[in-house]
């Protein structure tokens, strides 16, 4: 990137909201994604609207991309840096706008912290149900350019059942609004839900409307212990189909359960192959009976004990500790790759037994966890990047995962996102029609590719430089591109 | 983490890769780093500067001079270790950063002068700081010090130098080392046979807190033992990139003290205890082996070994060292022998909360106390600004972590501010009477002591 081009971005952001120091383009060079980093050419931290959408214009002049970024905290690589690439950080953007307790809504900044937020409302006896394992540290933008999930995804859904409508500017610089207040809205296309997930390759959202709800008055929060794998899965199975809805019902293998033990030390079963953390919730006396339903449930499929916490600080240091997980699993080695593929939840007994053969055929040590009740695993391969043929074993143990839980009617990510990572699966995932769809929505958008370009899709090679192909290239780009 | 075969070791042989790769970049920690907080940038957090860290070791990225700030900006006061699941030893990792960059020459000249001619020349070594502390005790108390005040000498020889010497300690008329016996019997028939260390800074400036430690040793029934001719522990310095030197004093220390027998050592002041805890590790060979020999400085395995007779004597010395609270706690604190009416509230230090990982032993203690009404503070364990010799490098940057616990103290109530760290209490005591806020700040062992006397009447 020429000097004059950033010194024009220094003319629309001003000198101190432009870092080109070799330190802070380091600092900006990753996202939580295991292997893949790359230098920006500049960090940029707009301060408002106009400006956003100036160095859009700006991009497209000068053929330059833009990658938007929250906390960084994402796990496909979507605020990793591209070739001639600004990164652009929404942190700083942090304000509560309104919180409407008539209607229901929140109208927030993208850089607002999703915990503070619902800290926030829970003050207020309102609810914000979205809470991903990294609440405490990423942002709202961040989630709903994710679309992410969260522990309560099961009974309460995902981000975008909360999102009602946003301002975003789109790559042309153009500012668009979608969705608002109105809880019915059918006028014309659904821009709103085009925008959601789109994983910062359509737009630049500047402010969100949040939906909440009333907080839940009662809740019980257990612990089931198994001797096998399989014996959870098919309790999961048996609890839905009694017809009962946790909040919440996470799966934590052997692995992951003396992963988090040994940094939370709350007395979790270091001998279990494998505990569910189930949570129910309601107004009232429902709670109970569901709780008979699931007890009921649990027994049947061999559980070895059920360990009921008994006060709400109890429960929420059992959350806490679950919420640690994957970080926690890095303990082991040095490095922790994580994926997120996702089955119906009918499947779910068959998807852990896969995991479990991946990690034979291949020779990877594999931790499992994640949103049971979703039929959302997170297999975790522990291993060392120096490591070249464990670092292939892993990523051959991922394919094979990714394939079985396609041929189970899953996908290949169930939250975190398609980004850098997952990009050759697209297609086996949505189809090729549908990456057809994709590939125009992102053409009439973003004609010359300038907002996070290589995201998700693979346009043609225009501005993306040598962005990797498939995994291989992957893993030799972060060897050769790093710097 | 195991070690892996394949660990390299960086930084001219002061860090292995394994360490560097610990850190999965999940960002967990952001939320808790003061730095962080201020500035919202990336390289000011835990995350970020382990990737700078990383980055320079493997030779991806030069030292330059912002380079250089973001690593004397961190307090070192590891509050992201206690919040990193993945177990990342971020103290270890910022200390061998530090530790490069002062060998290089690199970090600014007030830094250095502080480090090389206040740590290494007088801290380090007793008789010189009692004479530095005799000379600092007349001017403070000759009036000079307030005569300089309001001339505004201070302020015509510019910079902060005013401030940094208002927040100095208030040294003491009498040393500890002086005015103590080497050895005090309870009444009743001794519990435990503890060892007491006087500290360097403790004996000439905390002098006080030394004796009300003492006295409430005493009282919760242990025989007390008080070697002659102690020196520094080396905790300054190994927290401050001068590991050589930190090294050498931990030598020095063991070799003083491995002629008494004794249950605990217990320690008063939270950096101490905590690097004493360290010994085990800094002299334990098989960490070690790895490392250039040449990092180590002339301390080597076997001169080590000779001193302390044999090898695995460092761990054993770790692991009677208690922090008073940890110790009165453990061992069954006698509540009824005290009783303080009040609103009274704790702050977490650093060293105690985040590295010895203590924080409800003393809460209890002060909670069990006949009379006391308690009130949580908001960030306890937030770091105050004092960390070492932060608040005399970066006093600007301290003053802003100290005006955010001066509001959370504030909002508390309280009449007595109880910590277990004299640096704290140094730092909270300035910002007490810059701020003009009427609070006492009181550490653990003279809150109890005063406790008993209450009791007593
Ligand atoms: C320990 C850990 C646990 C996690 N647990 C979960 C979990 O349980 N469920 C889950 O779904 N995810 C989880 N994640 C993944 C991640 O936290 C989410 O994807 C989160 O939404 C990312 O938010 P962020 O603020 O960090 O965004 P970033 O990582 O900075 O960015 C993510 C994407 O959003 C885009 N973006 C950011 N801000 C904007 C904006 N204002 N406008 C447009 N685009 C924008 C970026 O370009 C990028 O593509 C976890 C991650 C970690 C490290
Ligand atoms: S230090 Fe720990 S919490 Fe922080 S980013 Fe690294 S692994 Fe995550
Ligand atoms: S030691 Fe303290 S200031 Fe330094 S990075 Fe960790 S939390 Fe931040």
């Amino acid at each position: 990137m020429t000097p004059l081009i950033l010194s024009k971005i220094g003319e629309i952001v001003s000198k101190k909201n432009l870092l080109t120091d070799p330190v802070h383009k380091e600092a900006y060079s990753y996202d939580g994604t295991p292997l893949l980093s790359k230098l920006p050419e500049a960090v940029v931290f707009p301060e408002n609207k106009e400006q956003i959408a100036q160095i859009m214009e700006l991009a497209n002049n000068e053929n330059f991309a833009v990658v938007p970024r929250g906390s960084g905290t994402g796990l496909s690589g979507g605020s990793i840096p591209v070739d001639n690439s600004i990164v652009l950080v929404m942190t700083k953007w942090d304000r509560i706008i309104e919180v409407d307790e008539e209607n229901l809504t929140a109208w927030v900044e993208p850089g607002v912290i999703t915990e503070t937020f619902q800290t926030r409302v829970e003050k207020m006896g309102l609810f914000y149900p979205p809470d991903p394992g990294s609440m405490k540290i990423c942002t709202i933008g961040g989630n709903v350019a994710e679309n992410a999930g969260g522990l309560r995804g099961l009974k309460y859904g995902v981000t975008k059942n909360y999102v009602m409508g946003l301002e975003a500017i789109l790559p042309s610089g153009e500012f668009l609004k979608t969705g608002g207040k109105n809880f019915k809205d059918v006028a014309g296309y659904n821009l709103r839900d085009v925008m959601i997930g789109s994983e910062g390759t359509l737009g630049i959202f500047t402010k969100i409307l949040l939906k909440l709800i009333p907080k839940p008055q009662k809740s019980i929060t257990m612990t089931a212990y198994f001797d096998t794998m399989v014996d959870s899965g098919k309790a999961v199975s048996d609890i839905i189909a009694a017809h009962v809805v946790p909040a919440m019902m996470e799966f934590l293998d052997h692995t992951t359960i003396n992963c988090i033990e040994d940094y939370t030390k709350i007395g979790l079963p270091r001998n279990s192959e494998a505990i569910l953390i189930i949570e129910l919730d309601g107004m009232g006396a429902e709670v109970d009976e569901d709780a008979t339903k699931v007890v009921a449930a649990l027994k049947k499929n061999r559980s070895t004990y059920v360990k009921v916490a008994s006060n709400e600080a109890e429960a929420l240091t059992l959350k806490a500790a679950r919420r640690t997980a994957f970080s926690a699993l890095a303990r082991v080695k040095p490095t922790t790759i994580l994926e997120d593929a996702t089955v119906p939840r009918s499947e779910l007994p068959v998807m852990i037994e896969k995991v479990q053969n991946a990690a034979k055929m291949f020779d990877v040590t594999i931790g499992n966890f994640g949103h049971a009740g979703d039929g959302n695993l997170h297999p975790t391969c522990l291993t060392d990047e120096r490591d070249e043929k464990g670092i292939q074993n892993a990523h051959r143990a991922f394919d094979y995962i990714f394939n079985e839980a396609i041929k189970l009617g899953g996908t290949i990510t169930g939250e975190h996102g398609t980004g850098l990572a997952k990009k050759d699966f697209l297609e086996s995932s949505v189809g090729s029609v549908g990456v057809d769809f994709m590939q125009k929505i992102k053409k009439s958008l973003d004609e010359n590719n300038v907002l996070n370009p290589g995201k998700i899709l693979t346009m043609k090679p225009k501005c993306e430089g040598a962005l990797p192909k498939n995994r291989e290239q992957i893993h030799d780009f972060t060897h050769t591109h790093n710097h | 983490m195991d070690e892996s075969p394949l660990q390299k070791t960086l930084l001219s042989g002061l860090i292995s890769d394994d360490l560097l790769l610990q850190c999965m970049h999940c960002g967990m920690c952001l939320p808790t780093c003061p730095t962080y907080n201020v500035t919202k940038l990336e390289s000011s957090s835990p995350r970020g500067r382990i990737r700078l860290v990383k980055s320079v070791a493997e030779g991806k990225l030069e030292v330059n001079d912002t380079y250089l700030n973001e690593i004397s900006f961190c307090l070192d006061c590891q509050a992201c270790e206690t919040a990193c699941p993945a177990g990342v030893k971020y103290g270890a990792i910022i200390e061998a950063a530090r530790e490069e960059v002062s060998r290089e020459n690199l970090e600014p000249l007030k830094v250095r002068a502080i480090r090389r001619f206040g740590l290494n020349f007088i801290v380090a070594n007793q008789p010189i700081l009692k004479i530095v502390a005799r000379l600092i005790y007349f001017y403070q108390a000759s009036g000079l010090q307030r005569f300089l005040h309001d001339v505004g000498m201070f302020k015509m020889l510019g910079g902060n130098l005013g401030a940094v010497d208002k927040m100095s300690p208030k040294f003491s008329k009498r040393f500890s080392s002086d005015m103590m016996s080497e050895i005090y019997t309870p009444a009743e028939p001794a519990r435990y046979r503890v060892l007491l260390p006087l500290g360097c800074l403790m004996d000439v400036a905390f002098a006080d807190i030394n004796s009300d430690t003492l006295d409430v040793l005493i009282q919760h029934g242990c025989e007390v033992i008080i070697p002659r001719n102690q020196g520094c522990c080396g905790s300054l310095h190994a927290h401050n990139g001068e590991q050589k030197k930190g090294k050498e004093l931990a030598l020095k220390t063991m070799e003083l003290f491995k002629n008494y027998d004794y249950d605990f050592l217990i320690s008063n002041s939270a950096g101490c205890g905590a690097y004493m805890k360290e010994y085990g590790h800094v002299f334990d060979e098989s960490e070690n082996e790895n490392i250039d020999e040449n990092s180590m400085g002339e301390v080597t395995e076997s001169q080590s070994k000779e001193v302390t007779g044999e090898e695995n004597f460092a761990v054993k010395f770790s692991s009677k060292v208690k922090d008073i609270s940890e110790f009165l706690y453990e061992t069954g604190f006698r509540a009824e022998n005290y009783n303080y009416e009040g609103r009274i509230t704790y702050h977490d230090a650093c060293h105690l909360a985040h590295t010895q990982k203590i924080t409800v032993a003393p809460r209890e203690i002060i909670k069990s106390v006949g009379g006391v009404k308690y009130s949580e503070l908001n960030e306890a364990s937030w770091c105050c600004g004092s960390a070492g010799i932060y608040n005399v490098a970066r006093y600007d940057d301290a003053l802003n972590f100290l005006v955010r616990k001066m509001g959370n103290l504030r909002a508390t109530a309280s009449e007595v501010v109880v910590m277990a760290n004299p640096g704290c209490m140094g730092q909270i005591q300035h910002g007490t009477e810059k701020y003009d806020h009427k609070m006492e700040v009181l550490h653990l062992a003279t809150f109890l002591n005063r406790a008993y006397k209450k009791k007593k009447i």
